[in-house]
C-alpha cells in the first residue's frame, strides 16, 4: 500500500472520481495549469483537458457562484478556494445561495457543489493564511462541513463528498498537508460522513479534535505525558453532521472531556459540543468541560505558536480535567 | 501590451494630458422595431424584424394581459389584507415575454423577481402562482420562501433568491456546464440597473468574457432600485457599455418593445450558441409601480408624474397590441374574451390557492439535506409533539 501525504491523497481521489465520472470538473485560482499552489491538483488538466480543470479569473465569488451553477445544470464541480482566508468574498454564495439552493427550491434544485479549502495556522501564513472559519459554515443548514486529519481519511472523505447530493465544505488542514504520511489503500473506498473515529482508546477523559489538531492531541498523548491519564482520542472528521452518538458513548464513559479546535474560543465548534454533551450526559459528568482553542484575537504572525493550542496546553487541560 | 509607459507617453504627460486615454462616448438611442403607436418604425431593418405567427402573436398578447391582470388582482387582494406581499410588472412585460419567444425550451432563464411572464410561457401555471403566493400546501416550493420567489425546475425557471445578483454568475456557471457537455443550450439573467452595482454582476460579467460563456445578460433597466434612481447607482452613461469591459458587445434595446426585445435576444442567442460569448441587453424601460407592494414611489417621485405619463404613453402591452392589431389579428372582441377568460382562469386558481391548507410541519425539514440529519429528526420529533401555531401576522 503507498504512503502518501494528504495533498497526494487529496490529489489521487479527484484522479480517481474524475476518471470515474465524467461529470466532475475542478475549478478554482492555478488550479489547472500549475496544479494548485499546494500541488494538490497537479497533473489533472494534463490527464482531464482544460475543460474540465479550469483556472478562473480572482473572485472567490465567481469561483462558487459559477460552481453553482454547474452543480445546476447537473455537473458535480469540485471548487478549490486557494486558502479558507480567502472565502469571504463568496460568502453569500455559500451561505444565501449553495446552501439554500435545495430547500428554497422545494427541493428542485438541489446544488452538490464540493468547496476544497485549506484551512488553519502553524504555516507562518499570518492572520490572512491561517484562519479557521468553520463555525460560520457548521452554523448554515445546508451545508456539510469535513475535516479530514489524515491521508487515508481525506481520500475516503473526499470521495464520499464528490457522491453527495449535498454541498460540502471540505476544510484542509494544511499545516499538516505534508506532515501527515500514512497508508493510503490504491483505488475506490469512501468512508461514510457523520462518523467519527476513536483514535486512541482510553477511560480516563474524552478529547475531541479534528483536523491538524488531532496531530497536536497526539503529540500531547505521546510526548508530554497526557497519555498517563489514560484518554480516550476522538478525531470528528465531520462536524455536519456530527456523530454525536460515540462522542457521549465516550462521555458516559470518562464522565470528562477536553475539547481542542484552533479557532477562537468563543462561539467556536466546541462551544457546540459542550452544549450538546452538557444537554445529553450533564449527569455522566464528573468535570468540567474544558476547552484548548486558538485565542479570541486575529490570528498573528510571529507569536502563531503561542497563539495556536499547542501540546503543553493539551497537555495542561487533559491533567487538570483528569484530576478534578 | 506593454505595461510601462513609453519615454513619449512620460513626456507628454508632462506637458499636459497623458495619451491612451479610452472614452465612452454618448450611448445610442435604444434599438428599437415599433414606434409607440405599434406601427413599424421607418428605420426599422426588416431582416431584424422577427417572424413572429399569427398564433403566436396572439399568444404573447394573451400571456402578456395575463400578466398584466394577474398584477391587478394580487395588488387588490394584497391591500385587503389576503395576501402578505407582491411585485408587479407593470410596464415592464416585454422584457418577459421578448426574452421568452426568443430562447428555447431547453435554454435555462434565471429571474431576478419581476419576470413571471417567462414562467408563464413554459407552462407555470395559475395555479402554482397563487399557490406559491400563499405558500399553501401545493406552493412548488413549499411555503419556504416570500411571494413572488418562484421556481419552476420542469421550466428552466431557476428558484429565485432575494439578494440581488447572486444568481448572475450560477447563470454563468450554467452556461460553462452546457458547453462543457457539448449542448448548445443558452442561459439567460435577469437583473435591474441597481444590480449593475454589487460584485457579482462584476464577477459575473468578467467570468463570461474570459469564458466566452454563452450567457445572455438583460439589464430590466427600470430607472428605479426602490427609490434610488440609476444615475444614483452609476457614474457610467449606460449599462450597456460595461459589457465592453468585459470584452463582449453590450446592447442598448427599448425594452418596452417588444419586437425589439426579441430581435436583440435572438442575436444574442445566436452569438452564444455559435460559441462567440455573452452579450449584455441593456433593456430600457420605467417601473411604473412600487417597487413591491411594501414601498410607497409616491414618497420619492414627486414632481415626476410626467416622467410616468411618458412611460404609459410607451406601454408595451399596447404597443404589441395596436400592432397585431394592424396585423388584422386582435380585435375588441378577443381582447375582450382574453380578459373574460383570464379573468375566470385567475379567479379559479385564487380561490384553490385560499382554500389549500398549509403545508405540513414536515415541510420545514425535508430538503434541507438530501436526507434528513440526526439533530434535524429530533427537533422535528419535538416541534411534532407541541402544540400548532397560529398561521399568518398578527
Amino acid at each position: 500500500m503507498p504512503v502518501y501525504n494528504i495533498i497526494q491523497a487529496v490529489n489521487d481521489a479527484l484522479k480517481l472520481e474524475m476518471r470515474r465520472n465524467q461529470r466532475v470538473v475542478l475549478l478554482g485560482e492555478d488550479v489547472g495549469n500549475f496544479g494548485g499552489v499546494f500541488r494538490a491538483t497537479t497533473g489533472l488538466q494534463e490527464e482531464f483537458g482544460k475543460e474540465r480543470v479550469m483556472d478562473t479569473p480572482l473572485a472567490e465569488a465567481g469561483i462558487i457562484g459559477t460552481a453553482i451553477g454547474m452543480a445546476l445544470y447537473g455537473l458535480r464541480p469540485v471548487a478549490e478556494i486557494q486558502f479558507a482566508d480567502f472565502i469571504y468574498p463568496a460568502f453569500d454564495q455559500i451561505v444565501n445561495e449553495l446552501a439554500k439552493f435545495r430547500y428554497r427550491s422545494g427541493g428542485e434544485y438541489p446544488a452538490p457543489v464540493v468547496i476544497r479549502t485549506p484551512y488553519g495556522g502553524g504555516i507562518r501564513g499570518g492572520h490572512y493564511h491561517s484562519q479557521s472559519p468553520e463555525t460560520y459554515f457548521a452554523h448554515t443548514p445546508g451545508l456539510k462541513v469535513i475535516i479530514p486529519a489524515t491521508p487515508y481519511d481525506a481520500k475516503g472523505l473526499l470521495l464520499t463528498a464528490m457522491r453527495d447530493e449535498d454541498p460540502v465544505l471540505f476544510l484542509e488542514p494544511k499545516r499538516v498537508y505534508r506532515a501527515a504520511k500514512g497508508e493510503v489503500p490504491e483505488g475506490d473506498y469512501t468512508i461514510p460522513f457523520g462518523q467519527a473515529k476513536i483514535v486512541r482508546e482510553g477511560k480516563g477523559v474524552t478529547v475531541l479534535c479534528y483536523g491538524s489538531m488531532l496531530h497536536t492531541v497526539l503529540e500531547a498523548v505521546e510526548k508530554h505525558g497526557a497519555g498517563d491519564f489514560d484518554p480516550e482520542v476522538i478525531d470528528l472528521r465531520s462536524l455536519v453532521p456530527l456523530d454525536l452518538d460515540t462522542i457521549l458513548e465516550s462521555v458516559k464513559k470518562t464522565g470528562r472531556v477536553v475539547i481542542v479546535y484552533e479557532a477562537p474560543k468563543t462561539c467556536g465548534f466546541g462551544a457546540e459540543l459542550a452544549a450538546l454533551i452538557a444537554e445529553k450526559a450533564l449527569m455522566s459528568l464528573e468535570a468540567p468541560i474544558v476547552r484548548v482553542t486558538g485565542l479570541d484575537t486575529p490570528f498573528p504572525y510571529t507569536l502563531e505558536l503561542e497563539y495556536l493550542p499547542s501540546p503543553e496546553r493539551v497537555t495542561k487541560a487533559i491533567s487538570e480535567t483528569a484530576r478534578f | 501590451m506593454s505595461r510601462h509607459p513609453s519615454k513619449a507617453a512620460a513626456n507628454a504627460a508632462g506637458a499636459g494630458a497623458p495619451t491612451g486615454l479610452i472614452e465612452a462616448g454618448e450611448p445610442p438611442e435604444p434599438f428599437a422595431l415599433l414606434d409607440y403607436e405599434g406601427n413599424l418604425r421607418a428605420d426599422a431593418n426588416p431582416a431584424l424584424v422577427p417572424k413572429i405567427s399569427d398564433a403566436d402573436c396572439l399568444r404573447l398578447y394573451r400571456e402578456l394581459l395575463k400578466v398584466r391582470l394577474v398584477d391587478e388582482r394580487m395588488m387588490k387582494l394584497q391591500r385587503q389584507g389576503r395576501l402578505g406581499f407582491y411585485m408587479q410588472s407593470i410596464g415592464e412585460e416585454a422584457t418577459h415575454f421578448g426574452v421568452a419567444y426568443a430562447l428555447r425550451a431547453t435554454d435555462w432563464v434565471f429571474p431576478s423577481y419581476r419576470e413571471p411572464g417567462v414562467a408563464f410561457w413554459r407552462g407555470y401555471t395559475l395555479r402554482d402562482f397563487t399557490n406559491q403566493l400563499f405558500g399553501n400546501a401545493e406552493d412548488p416550493v413549499k411555503g419556504r420562501q416570500m411571494p413572488v420567489h418562484h421556481s419552476f425546475r420542469a421550466g428552466n425557471y431557476v428558484s429565485i433568491s432575494s439578494p440581488v445578483g447572486t444568481q448572475i454568475p450560477q447563470a454563468v456557471g450554467v452556461a460553462r456546464a452546457a458547453r462543457i457537455l457539448g449542448h448548445d443550450t443558452v442561459a439567460a439573467v435577469y437583473f435591474g440597473e441597481g444590480t449593475a452595482s454589487p460584485g457579482d454582476f462584476h464577477v459575473g460579467l468578467n467570468f463570461a468574457g474570459v469564458w466566452k460563456a454563452p450567457v445572455i445578460f438583460i439589464c430590466r433597466n427600470n430607472g428605479w432600485a426602490i427609490s434610488t434612481p440609476a444615475h444614483m447607482q452609476t457614474a457610467a452613461k449606460s449599462v450597456a457599455q460595461k459589457a465592453v469591459a468585459y470584452g463582449f458587445p453590450g446592447v442598448r434595446v427599448d425594452g418596452n418593445d417588444m419586437l425589439a426585445m426579441i430581435a436583440a435576444t435572438s442575436a444574442a442567442a445566436a452569438r452564444g450558441r455559435a460559441g462567440e460569448g455573452p452579450t449584455l441587453i441593456d433593456a430600457v424601460t420605467y417601473r411604473r409601480a412600487g417597487h413591491s407592494s411594501s414601498d410607497d414611489p409616491s414618497v420619492y417621485r414627486k414632481g415626476k408624474e410626467d416622467e410616468l405619463r411618458e412611460w404609459e404613453r410607451r406601454d408595451p402591452m399596447s404597443r404589441f397590441g395596436k400592432y397585431i392589431t394592424r396585423r388584422g389579428l386582435l380585435t375588441d372582441a378577443i381582447d375582450a374574451q382574453y380578459r373574460q377568460e383570464l379573468n375566470d382562469e385567475i379567479m379559479a386558481a385564487l380561490q384553490h390557492a385560499e382554500a389549500v391548507g398549509p403545508p405540513p410541519l414536515s415541510s420545514l425539514f425535508s430538503d434541507v439535506f438530501a436526507q434528513p440529519t440526526a439533530n434535524l429528526r429530533e427537533q422535528q420529533a419535538e416541534l411534532e409533539a407541541m402544540p400548532r401555531q397560529k398561521l399568518g401576522h398578527g
